[in-house]
């Protein structure tokens, strides 16, 4: 674990600096370019640039092929891979608003070098009860696992630094379970994540200078993934991202169809005259966790914000539990 | 609602451990013989069968779960 140090150390500090650095001429350059849509959360007309996915792609490549001169590990291909192609697919719908169903159709596409690179064990690991063999099944988890955490984060998206603030405590926590449950190597090739988002949050906290678009929520969610896949860990991936996941499941409820967001005619939510956040009593708009949150009174965007971030820690804990519930057998 | 939805996540916490070990006394033991080569497929097709049904059911009782806790909140 002592060798495993080095690589960690360096890959993140990489990370960090990576993103940290490119982010501010990116958004000089998206600035000039015109690439900019209004904060819908602020009064004044306030424009802010996207996407700031290539920043973010950048970070984790650098980062994890640092990672790969030390360790030459065939999971560090697979998910190099597969994140660049889900940037790739984010990035084209940044610049075309694309279907409902092209996203999830292409994220599943995006990875199959998982599948190619064997970057995978077929067992599904439970806490208490131990793992099950499910070799044909786990494929089509593996096809499913990259589509719905990229656009699990990519729902989660509605708010200045919501996305980048969450996957900080989300990655950081999955980190922590891969050291609790003793894959060190795939632990160490999930820090570049925390790092990447931790530096991209400097820029798109409130007030944002820079949203992360449609790439950088499909980076960051489609590494997410990959993580939990190489990592054997997708029990514990998707308990850490509870908040996300609740926020897609009510979404679909209510809506029962795969659309984009803008597709929605209803507003769930709506201003007070003072600019904070209120739920709206349309009935066609869709029920998010934001609705929810708000339901109890009307509430700014920084304090909305907080509370999701407050949900992820508590996800996160309950994520940690579960990875030392791993090694107890019932 | 705040701990409403500390009380979902929690459920839905719950539900992944119960679903978890459902799956592993369930979907594990099965295997099919006398088919051949086929064996393996003909056992993965069944294991996809029950765990389907077992993900639309665990999506039912979140739902009644999701309706229960928001409606108690939204009553008090």
């Amino acid at each position: 674990m002592i060798d495993l140090a080095l690589p960690a150390a360096v890959s993140c500090i990489v990370a960090f600096i990576v993103v940290y650095v490119t982010t501010p001429p990116l958004i000089k350059f998206l600035e000039k370019r015109n690439m900019a849509v209004k904060d819908m959360n602020k009064k004044e007309d306030i424009m802010v640039v996207r996407p700031g996915g290539p920043s973010i792609v950048l970070g984790i490549i650098v980062s994890e092929i640092v990672l790969y001169a030390f360790l030459q590990l065939n999971e560090i291909i697979a998910l190099i891979i597969t994140t660049t192609a889900a940037f790739a697919i984010g990035y084209v719908d940044d610049r075309k608003v694309m279907g409902g169903w092209f996203k999830p159709v292409l994220l599943a596409i995006a990875a199959a070098p998982i599948i190619a690179l064997g970057a995978y064990d077929t067992d599904l690991a439970f806490p208490l009860f131990g793992d099950v063999q499910i070799p044909a099944l786990y494929l089509a988890l593996i096809i499913l696992m990259i589509p719905i955490m990229g656009n699990t984060i990519n729902s989660i998206d509605v708010l200045n630094g919501v996305a980048s603030g969450f996957m900080v405590i989300a990655s950081f926590s999955l980190t922590i379970c891969l050291f609790i449950v003793q894959n060190y190597e795939i632990a160490i090739v999930s820090l570049p994540l925390g790092f990447v988002s931790l530096a991209f949050y400097k820029y798109h906290k409130i007030p944002s200078k820079i949203f992360p678009g449609d790439s950088g929520a499909l980076t960051l969610g489609a590494m997410y993934g990959c993580i939990a896949i190489i990592g054997g860990v997708e029990i514990i991936a998707a308990v850490a991202m509870l908040p996300a996941v609740i926020n897609s499941f009510l979404f679909l409820s209510s809506v029962k169809r795969i659309v984009e967001h803008r597709q929605i005619k209803g507003k769930p939510v709506e201003h007070t005259e003072d600019m904070k956040l209120k739920a709206t009593d349309d009935k066609t708009a869709p029920v998010t966790l934001v609705r929810l949150i708000l339901a109890g009174g009307p509430l700014s965007e920084k304090q909305v914000g907080f509370t999701i971030f407050k949900l992820g820690i508590f996800s996160g804990i309950l994520a940690i539990i579960t990875a030392f519930m791993m090694g107890v057998r019932l | 609602m705040k701990a409403g939805l500390y009380g979902f996540l929690f459920g839905m916490w719950i539900l992944i451990i119960i679903g978890g070990g459902i799956v592993v006394t369930l979907l594990g033991p099965i295997t099919i013989t006398g088919f051949g080569e086929m064996n393996w497929f003909i056992a993965s097709v069944i294991k996809a069968v029950i765990a389907i049904i077992l993900v639309v059911i665990w999506i039912l009782v979140l739902s009644k779960m999701k309706n229960w806790i928001f409606k108690k909140e939204i009553k008090s």
